[in-house]
């Protein structure tokens, strides 16, 4: 493996992790209810961890988080979608943690560059996913409104997550094996919300590996400017 | 790798183990299980190994920075503070002193694990909570740590920081923090 590929890799993941992280921290002083907005922080938290450590591996995490150029990232689309209702934010957080729980299982077992970290994280990600798959039962199997507005937003995401299950250079990982394992999980959590699998493609002609190619969903550049914009205004500052 | 460990680093891993968790005071970090080895390069240089609990600990620095003092005070010159992820860190390396002092300042703390190392995720149908860890005893219930009682709810999975969930006795009504098990 060299180097290059490595970072690839690593970029792509903590991108991913960064990028969702922030999303994450929009919702501190808007959740629903105090404890979610203690929980989401916290999700930001452990995956702002997991950013660090991948993008140290690729360079300097502030350079990489702080001064690269909206194609330069190679997160997912999904991550970057915005926050949306609390049943987005939910149906986005059950879709990519069970991706990156069954990813991170895999990583954590093989001997390559990211089993140190999978093997750490994964155990961090356990609690995302349940927490993700707990909300998701309690609204999908809730009131008429929070049933409707569940389905909504997993069918609006649906189309984001085809992205996760193709090749990543320097991640050996069976796409296809882990998309059948990530498709069950997810419909098993969804029928028993009383949801409907949506049933559309897992990706538009036009999105597929957008975002791992650096091409990224109108929201994100909005994004990156409110996350860079300090850094960028003031180099070098320190607390 | 043998490793041994002279009288002096033995010392300095005390000294590192003895100073206080910044989040949870009532813990050292020996406690806390999350010194891992002291190596002593020359007379006056040292090397901590350091694991987080959670890969995004922010108490990590402030951790760093408590050990790099004390030691320093004790005469070491250089000291580095190295961040290990492996193997990484469990409850289960929490000490039983560390578990009763927890308890004793109102968390819960985590139960025994049955199992130390990677986590094994089952890979066929997966129900909710698939790759929650497990305790070792699951008659262990978790108790209360202001009366006892193991009737007990959880209010939230996350609370005031990443390792503890939020959770409210039944009993004597009183919420209460619980340190998870990882």
């Amino acid at each position: 493996m060299t180097t290059t590929v490595t970072a690839t890799a690593a970029l792509a993941l903590g991108d991913d992790a960064l990028v969702l992280s922030h999303r994450l921290g929009e919702w501190a002083g808007h959740a629903p209810v105090l404890e979610e907005e203690v929980a989401l922080a916290n999700i930001a938290l452990d995956l702002l961890g997991q950013a660090r450590v991948l993008l140290s591996t690729a360079g300097d995490e502030d350079e990489l988080a702080y001064l690269r150029e909206e194609r330069a990232f190679t997160n997912l689309q999904l991550v970057e979608q915005p926050n949306g209702d609390f049943a987005h934010t939910i149906a986005r957080q059950l879709y990519f943690s069970t991706y990156q729980h069954l990813l991170y299982a895999r990583l954590a077992v093989t001997d390559g560059e990211f089993a140190p970290l999978a093997a750490k994280a994964v155990k961090e990600v356990a609690y995302h996913r349940d927490h993700a798959e707990q909300w998701t039962l309690r609204l999908g199997d809730g009131t008429g409104l929070s049933h409707e507005r569940m389905q909504r937003a997993c069918d609006a995401l649906w189309r984001f997550t085809g992205e996760m299950f193709l090749p990543v250079e320097g991640l050996a990982v069976d796409g296809e094996q882990l998309r059948s394992a990530w498709l069950e999980s997810v419909s098993g959590v969804l029928r028993r919300a009383t949801l409907t699998v949506p049933e559309g493609p897992q990706s538009g002609a036009w999105t597929a590996g957008a975002g791992r190619q650096g091409l990224h969903t109108e929201p994100f550049g909005r994004m990156l400017a409110e996350m860079q914009h300090l850094h960028r205004s003031h180099p070098g500052a320190s607390w | 790798m043998v490793t041994t460990t002279t009288p002096l680093e033995a010392e300095l891993l005390r000294l590192a183990g003895s100073v206080p968790d910044p989040e949870l005071p009532v813990l050292t970090l020996a406690e806390l299980g999350v010194v891992r080895a002291v190596h002593l390069h020359g007379a006056d240089t040292v090397e901590v190994e350091l694991t987080p609990t959670y890969t995004g600990c922010p108490a990590v620095e402030a951790m760093s920075a408590d050990i790099e003092r004390l030691l320093r005070e004790h005469g070491m010159r250089e000291v580095t503070v190295r961040t290990v992820l492996s193997p990484a860190w469990s409850t289960n390396d929490i000490t039983g002193e560390g578990r009763r002092k927890l308890r004793e300042f109102g968390i819960a703390p985590p139960r025994v694990l049955a199992q130390e190392g990677p986590v094994a995720v089952a890979l066929g149908p997966t129900r909710t909570a698939t790759g929650l860890p497990s305790p070792a005893d699951p008659a262990a219930p978790l108790t209360c740590p202001h009366c006892g009682s193991a009737d007990t709810e959880l209010l939230s999975r996350f609370s005031s920081t990443a390792c503890k969930a939020l959770r409210r006795c039944l009993s004597c009504r009183e919420p209460f923090d619980h340190f998870k098990e990882v």
